[in-house]
């Protein structure tokens, strides 16, 4: 199992990030997350599985202080978050999100370009760099540098919108609904080529999605999240014999599929 | 004798009025596009503001231009010289769209583009500057455009108040029940809005993004 025999990457063994009771709740007093206590460790994915509204998306918001916690707090590297400058944290963690966000008026190039530019690498090192992620996402540069959003494909957007995330080589990577919005061919092409990446990366990747197979798929750990709280935290095999009720419902789906197969 | 020939005996004066009349609508735009601007993206970030912002540039934009004229004369500082009290009029006049447009254009920018620029590390400054304000640029231009031919055509009112520009022929021309005399004020007028329109127009295009 990936999340058993880790090889943790930094010599102290160290949280990469940690929720420590963190709540969030609304100005109207509603809360979408409370008490999470979770530990994420370096190198690792940690997969956020849940209905929607379960607060998977408010725990990711957290880590890079979109969000603040209105109550506990969100350590990373052991640091919280509330006490880090949200600009040099967010440059320092990869964010990619279901809508992609891609600037429009920008190039790919200049898109993947935007961190390393902000944070005010040599040119070219931002461009050697730029050249060398797109290659990664599996784009030829030559081909898609020069191109706009608009006239990539929607599989080839979520792989620049990739790039741009590990442009500037960020140890921690956040991922909402990464692969949500593509079809579901798409989605397994970029899904198998990111199961590639991750290997290769050994980046500390939260993931959130509603999609139990990408789970499964990807994560070392799935955290089952239901109405704010956390319900449960397993290893893939785990996960697959849980008696946690919502475990047992993802599971159920699951082997739906294969039922439809058999009985053909 | 022909409209053309009263053209040509009188186009030094009419050059004149028009060199006026571009300076009274020039220095009022200059002044609504740094104030409309800045207030549009105020409106864009805190849409609390925007009923009484817009609101308040609504009112302005609904008095009749001869009375607004009027209304500001009794203004002490305003009133004291006319082009002062012209430009400030004018200016009034095409902060109405500037605004609204500066608003929507920032408002219309997708709100997943906004999260990932805030994702990625961008300051306010940099998301306004290098995302907001280029995706918004084309809509903002064409509030500008919308508000100069505007005030070239209201701008001929300066001239009831002695701010000159080419008014100065219409009401004359009305005073002397004399048409060609109005027509020396109102054509150039007119050639004047459909030049700004045009070449504003033009920059629009050019300038429209790559990328819709």
């Amino acid at each position: 199992m990936p999340g058993e025999n880790q090889t943790n990457p930094t010599p102290t063994d160290q949280a990469a990030i940690e929720f420590c009771n963190a709540g969030y709740r609304l100005r109207d007093g509603r809360a979408l997350l409370s008490g999470l206590n979770l530990t994420v460790r370096p190198g690792e994915t940690l997969a956020m599985v849940g209905r929607s509204g379960a607060g998977k998306s408010t725990a990711l918001k957290l880590i890079n202080r979109m969000l603040e916690p209105s109550e506990g707090e969100v350590l990373v590297n052991g640091q919280s978050t509330t006490n880090s400058d949200p600009i040099a944290l967010r440059r320092h963690i990869g964010y990619v999100i279901q809508e992609i966000g891609l600037f429009p008026h920008y190039t790919v190039e200049q898109n993947v370009a935007l961190v390393p530019q902000l944070e005010r690498w040599p040119e070219e090192r931002t461009r050697l760099r730029v050249t060398e992620m797109v290659q990664l996402v599996g784009l030829k540069p030559e081909q898609y540098l020069r191109r706009y959003p608009h006239e990539l494909s929607g599989g080839q957007r979520q792989r620049v919108g990739i790039a741009r995330a590990l442009a500037a080589d960020p140890p921690i990577l956040l991922m909402d609904e990464p692969f949500g919005a593509l079809d579901s061919l798409t989605r397994g092409e970029v899904l198998r080529e990111f199961q590639n990446l991750e290997k290769n990366l050994k980046k500390t990747i939260v993931l959130v999605t509603h999609h139990i197979g990408e789970a499964l798929l990807l994560g070392s750990r799935i955290a089952v999240l239901e109405a704010g709280k956390l319900a449960g935290i397993y290893s893939p095999r785990e996960f697959l014999a849980a008696t946690e009720p919502l475990a047992v419902e993802y599971v159920k789906n699951l082997r739906m599929y294969e039922e439809a197969e058999n009985q053909q | 004798m022909s409209l053309l020939d009263f053209f040509l005996r009188h186009r030094s004066e009419i050059f004149q009025s028009t060199l006026e009349h571009v300076w009274l609508v020039g220095i009022a735009m200059l002044l609504a596009v740094s104030v409309g601007i800045p207030l549009g993206i105020l409106v864009a970030r805190r849409p609390w503001l925007a009923t009484p912002i817009v609101g308040t540039a609504n009112i302005a934009e609904t008095i009749p231009s001869l009375a607004l004229f009027g209304f500001l004369l009794a203004i002490p500082w305003l009133g004291a010289r006319a082009d002062r009290l012209a430009i400030t009029a004018l200016a009034l006049y095409a902060l109405l769209p500037i605004i609204r447009n500066t608003a929507a254009g920032i408002s219309g920018v997708d709100p997943p583009v906004r999260e990932a620029a805030r994702g990625m590390g961008m300051t306010e400054g940099q998301i306004l500057f290098r995302v907001e304000l280029p995706l918004a640029f084309s809509t903002m231009l064409a509030g500008v455009r919308v508000a100069t031919v505007l005030t070239i055509g209201i701008a001929t009112i300066a001239a009831a108040v002695g701010a000159g520009g080419l008014g100065e022929f219409i009401f004359r021309g009305l005073a002397m029940v004399n048409n060609q005399l109005i027509l020396a004020g109102a054509v150039p007028a007119a050639l004047l809005a459909l030049g700004a329109d045009f070449f504003l127009g033009l920059l629009e295009r050019i300038l429209r993004p790559v990328h819709t």
